[in-house]
């Protein structure tokens, strides 16, 4: 009788796959449904937009961050402007540093909601998919309000913002805020409640505190394995010290734990909007430095001084002097910073971004060891990964 | 003898065209519920509230491209969905919608044949519309699609179990095989109130049988892309996809008539309560599919295997253990 042979499966699950949350492929190697070894093949979303910003002024810039990682829009604009300006040694007016904490705390709702939504959608929970997907879209339609555009806002500038926040803005966002804790406490309850979702996701996907740091995982991913650090807490910027606001962490690491800490993140979000909304300081919401920003419309029929500074700043952008700056936010998906190497020119030399999806896909194979092919799809939801962030 | 098979040429006849428009109909009513359920509003555009949807569906199916992926096994490719479908029809053969109605001073039982093993012959025939998923699958080259008929036949060998189990209580509770008869003798109180264990083994192994959420892991859509019908298109996808359909509707019929009293009912006629009885069940595993997330293939073998096996035979010994004292 000939010897019985056994031999492993390769799987290739992607990149065009339901569940891998874009174009993410993976090269499984199964024995039965049991993965031995996972290796993540990136670069299908490769856009080459850290080499396009060298190409363009500063401001022109401005439009990239939110094309990089398209759910959390606001906070990337953010992590761009600030670098910017850390550059240019500018600080933005209080109105504006408080308007973009109450834009980014909104882009953070809206991303994790997406988060919430799409890792039911992979347990074939359908329904909270579309639920979560109609709250985003009264955040998106508050963010239409105030830009014009519900997802590439371009709208923050250096030094501040395109124009001052909308009549009615303050209302608007104060009654979301009113409808939201009910919301999400129903979703908790749908998905916490549940036992096959607990099943589902409690021990599955767990990833060290150790391992965790090693990978350079930040955000949720880092929280969720116990450790406790958050760029607005650890380096505050826009006035983020002057919140009340707690960092969720949870200890076990595992898929379950990554969507409660999105879930309280979700209610600590809305607890510094409603601070930011309360103390909303007045005047002016960019800064008053002509060789910074553009001088108003009325100013341009005045004074020959202001016609210049716009020709300027229109035709050729801003100098900032020659050096390297590197300005980091918490987005959604953890530290997203921007590297800038300036050369004195109205170009950046060199843009680099580091991007909290690329380090926590990193920690993918370790996750989904010795787990099975219904794992990978937790793990995957679970990382909350946006492909075009990590792929640039 | 030529009136007899002309009388049953006929009812087969009525029977199927009425089977597949109903499950037309199911995959429109699922859509248009399930939207309900998602705060959205389901196919609503083709025909008056979206009734023709099931035919532009079927029309553009017939017409797709018969595609066979390279490396398929030609034979078995072509006939798993036929065997999937004709297994999942054929079972209409023996289950009863209604009592025997008077037509023309004639009686007509509303059942193409009474047979006294009915069933048997149902249980039987889902065992083999089994082949359909596991062939289909297998001959598809796929590594996907044999995923999911490997996932499949365990499965469906699993929950048979639980399935028969419930259905063996049933049994020994009615003293005969006969659907018709198993339906009389719910007369005056439903098998699902004395027999309330059975009725929810029943129900679990209904949903894991016919491959529905929360246990639709043969084709779970994130895991394994489309699972055993991933290669599938057109008329062949369609077969499959009837033969889906028709198990749901064939799972609600059992429900109705085996453990919710058929077409015994208050005020309306039989018919409609077999109608009503079997949407229920239809709206319940809709209802299933929009809330609940998906199990893992190991908690769903667990779930057989250590927990429904063993209160499906408890019941069974239950059961008999009271026929008997009763009986003497």
């Amino acid at each position: 009788m000939p010897e019985a042979r056994t031999e492993t499966i390769i799987l290739n699950m992607g990149p065009q796959h339901p569940s891998t949350h874009g174009v993410l492929r993976l090269v499984l190697e199964l024995e039965g449904e049991v993965i031995l070894g996972a290796t993540p093949v990136i670069g299908y979303l490769h856009t080459g937009f850290e080499k396009e910003m060298e190409h363009r002024t500063y401001h022109q810039n401005i439009v990239f961050p939110a094309r990089i990682e398209y759910l959390a829009t606001f906070v990337e604009e953010t992590a761009y402007v600030l670098a910017v300006e850390k550059l240019l040694g500018v600080t933005p007016p209080p109105r504006a540093q408080a308007a973009r904490v109450i834009l980014s705390e909104l882009s953070r709702i809206a991303s994790h909601l997406v988060a919430l939504g799409s890792s039911a959608i992979d347990l074939n929970v359908t329904s909270l998919f579309l639920y979560c997907l109609q709250d985003r879209e009264e955040i998106l339609d508050i963010l239409e309000m105030v830009s014009g555009q519900r997802m590439m806002h371009g709208f923050l500038r250096i030094g501040g913002m395109q124009w001052d926040l909308p009549e009615g803005f303050e209302a608007r966002v104060r009654a979301l805020m009113d409808r939201l804790p009910a919301r999400i406490d129903e979703y908790d309850r749908l998905l916490t409640d549940n036992l096959i979702w607990r099943r589902r996701t409690e021990g599955i996907a767990v990833l060290s505190a150790q391992d965790a740091l090693r990978y350079g995982c930040t955000g949720p991913m880092l929280r969720g394995s116990g450790v406790a650090y958050d760029v607005r807490k650890a380096f505050p910027y826009s006035g983020y010290d002057q919140y009340d606001f707690d960092v969720p962490v949870r200890w076990n690491g595992d898929a379950f734990d990554r969507y409660l800490v999105r879930l309280e993140e979700m209610r600590q979000s809305r607890r510094i909007i409603t601070q930011a909304l309360d103390r909303l300081p007045g005047g002016p919401w960019i800064v008053d430095d002509r060789k910074v920003a553009l001088p108003p419309r009325a100013e341009l029929t005045r004074s020959m001084e202001a016609v210049i500074h716009q020709f300027k700043l229109v035709s050729e952008g801003l100098h900032p002097p020659p050096g390297e700056v590197y300005a980091a936010v918490e987005s959604p998906r953890g530290e997203k910073g921007y590297y800038l190497v300036s050369d004195g020119s109205n170009r950046p030399a060199r843009v680099r971004v580091r991007s909290g999806s690329f380090n926590n896909l990193q920690a993918l194979p370790v996750m989904i060891h010795r787990g099975t092919v219904a794992d990978v799809v937790v793990a995957i939801a679970s990382i909350d990964i946006v492909l075009g962030d990590v792929d640039r | 003898m030529v009136e007899a098979l002309l009388v049953a040429a006929v009812k087969s006849a009525v029977m199927l065209a009425l089977v597949l428009t109903v499950c037309a109909y199911m995959t429109l009513f699922e859509r248009r519920l399930i939207a309900g359920f998602q705060l959205r509003y389901g196919p609503n555009r083709v025909g008056p509230a979206g009734l023709l949807q099931p035919f532009a569906d079927a029309v553009k199916l017939i017409f797709k491209e018969s595609f066979r992926p390279a490396g398929a096994d030609p034979l078995v490719y072509w006939i798993a969905p036929g065997i999937a479908m004709i297994t999942a029809l054929f079972v209409y053969a023996v289950i009863p919608l209604g009592p025997t109605l008077t037509v023309l001073g004639r009686p007509v039982p509303l059942v193409v044949a009474d047979v006294n093993v009915g069933i048997l012959l149902v249980l039987g025939a889902s065992s083999i519309g089994v082949y359909g998923i596991i062939l289909g699958g297998w001959a598809a080259n796929s590594k996907y699609a044999l995923m999911g008929s490997l996932r499949s036949s365990a499965q469906v060998l699993s929950y048979e179990l639980v399935l028969g189990l419930a259905v063996a209580s049933v049994v020994l509770s009615a003293g005969t095989l006969s659907l018709v008869e198993i339906v009389n003798a719910q007369q005056r109180v439903w098998f699902a109130v004395t027999q309330p264990v059975a009725f929810v083994l029943f129900l679990l192994g209904a949903i894991a049988e016919t491959g529905r959420a929360p246990f639709d892991l043969p084709e779970s859509e994130q895991e394994l892309i489309a699972g055993y019908q991933t290669e599938y298109g057109g008329f062949n996808f369609a077969m499959f996809y009837v033969g889906e359909y028709v198990g749901i509707v064939t799972m609600g019929l059992l429900a109705a008539n085996l453990f919710l009293g058929g077409w015994h009912g208050p005020l309306l006629p039989g018919p409609v309560w077999v109608a009503v009885k079997t949407l229920a069940f239809a709206f319940f595993a809709v209802w299933l599919r929009a809330t609940l997330p998906r199990v893992r293939q190991d908690q769903l073998m667990a779930l057989s295997w250590k927990v429904l096996i063993e209160i499906g035979f408890l019941n069974l010994l239950v059961t008999a253990a009271i026929l008997a004292w009763r009986g003497g």
